[in-house]
């Protein structure tokens, strides 16, 4: 009982202060009555309003934004996109391609950039022949084991072989390019911002000369797509550098196309399979979904269906 | 309806091993049918952009190279 009352009570004695507050109003009419028309409510809200939104506006303004050190020139020019249809999802590499761009590769990309992540075998059945390959692989030259005496000496290529390096080490490299290390290739899809756009932009991107008023340090070339616009790498690819064995017009867009694509099976050799179970599991998986969405409603039928009745009962019985 | 379900039920379901058996051969089929037909039209979309679809232009040079 008294649990119950004492809340009761403090309600009461609350309740009275408003009524007291009330009273005192009705005697000061005319303020109060002003203060509380629908005008001034109005008045109140809305600058109450304007207030919030813009001190919000203005911190949002002084702390919310990113801040950029750099400046657009610094960031490089943002990469157009492009269709590649080896990106659709339902889509393998064109394995032509393949075999163009690793040619382009081959006789341009690989005077100073590495592929060392990929082994000569992983090209059979992809993109060339057994024997293609073996004849590609001997004629490089590898260390053996150490034989009886302990030298080291040289043998011919194999398959299960990675593709050599051009410089025997990064030092090598960069004293060769001017200080500047061509990157390994390797994942260099995976690894830029842009990926295929980015790596088709950059090689297609070299203007004639540099804009006016550009600043290019020496030994450097202009490039907008390239962080910083500088960059130690020179325009490689013109028309007609390669010449394709299956008679594609070899221009640079189109070897720029086929290298990158190329160099996007590099990075993901994996992307043909994993496309096709993708596909495969999506098609089981939505028969599956279906079964179990009409499972549910065969379970649920007769409880969703039938109805509950209290009867009440009529009376004593006896 | 009751007909067909009781025919099943007296054909397959009744004795377990013949249950077991058809659900076992019943995977088989549906994995081989499946996986085919899913290649087939997989084939279908990437038509000429495979290995296997520019892989006779190269053995065919291969072949004149060794005569």
């Amino acid at each position: 009982m008294l649990g119950r009352s004492l809340p009761r009570v403090a309600a009461r004695a609350f309740a009275r202060q408003p009524v007291g507050k009330s009273t005192r109003a009705s005697s000061t009419a005319a303020g109060a009555d002003a203060a509380s028309s629908p005008f001034y409510l109005t008045l109140t809200a809305s600058l109450a309003t304007a207030a919030a939104a813009g001190s919000a506006a203005w911190y949002y303004h002084l702390y919310g934004q990113e801040a950029f050190a750099m400046t657009p020139a610094e960031e490089g020019l943002h990469a157009t996109h492009y269709p590649w249809v080896h990106q659709r999802f339902n889509k393998t590499f064109d394995h032509a391609a393949l075999r163009r761009g690793f040619q382009v590769y081959r006789e341009v990309c690989a005077s100073c950039h590495s592929l060392t992540r990929v082994p000569w075998r992983s090209f059979v059945g992809v993109m060339h022949t057994v024997d293609e390959m073996k004849a590609m692989a001997e004629e490089n030259e590898y260390d053996t084991e150490p034989n009886d005496q302990g030298e080291i000496e040289k043998r011919p290529g194999k398959l299960s072989d990675y593709i050599p390096a051009p410089y025997k080490n990064d030092e090598a490299a960069r004293a060769a390019n001017g200080g500047a290390l061509p990157p390994d290739l390797s994942l260099i899809i995976k690894g830029r911002h842009g990926g295929c756009d980015y790596v088709f932009n950059l090689l297609t991107g070299y203007p004639d000369e540099p804009p006016a008023g550009a600043s290019v340090a020496e030994g450097m070339n202009f490039n907008p797509y390239f962080p910083g616009t500088g960059i130690a790498m020179g325009r490689v690819l013109f028309d007609g550098v390669v010449e394709y064995e299956d008679g594609t017009p070899a221009t640079t867009s189109q070897m720029a196309k086929d290298v990158v694509e190329f160099l996007n099976w590099a990075a993901e050799p994996e992307m043909d399979d994993r496309k096709k179970m993708g596909v495969k599991a999506i098609a089981l998986l939505t028969g599956l979904f279906a079964i179990s969405i009409w499972v549910k409603r065969y379970k649920w039928a007769p409880i969703k269906s039938r109805k509950i009745v209290y009867s009440p009962p009529i009376g004593p019985r006896r | 309806m009751a007909g067909i379900s009781n025919a099943i039920y007296q054909s397959i379901i009744r004795r377990n091993a013949v249950f077991l058996t058809t659900i076992f051969a019943g995977a088989f089929a549906f994995e081989l049918s499946f996986d085919t037909a899913s290649n087939k039209i997989w084939d279908t979309w990437n038509a000429g952009r495979q290995w296997k679809d520019i892989k006779p232009r190269y053995l065919v040079k291969e072949d004149e190279d060794d005569e």
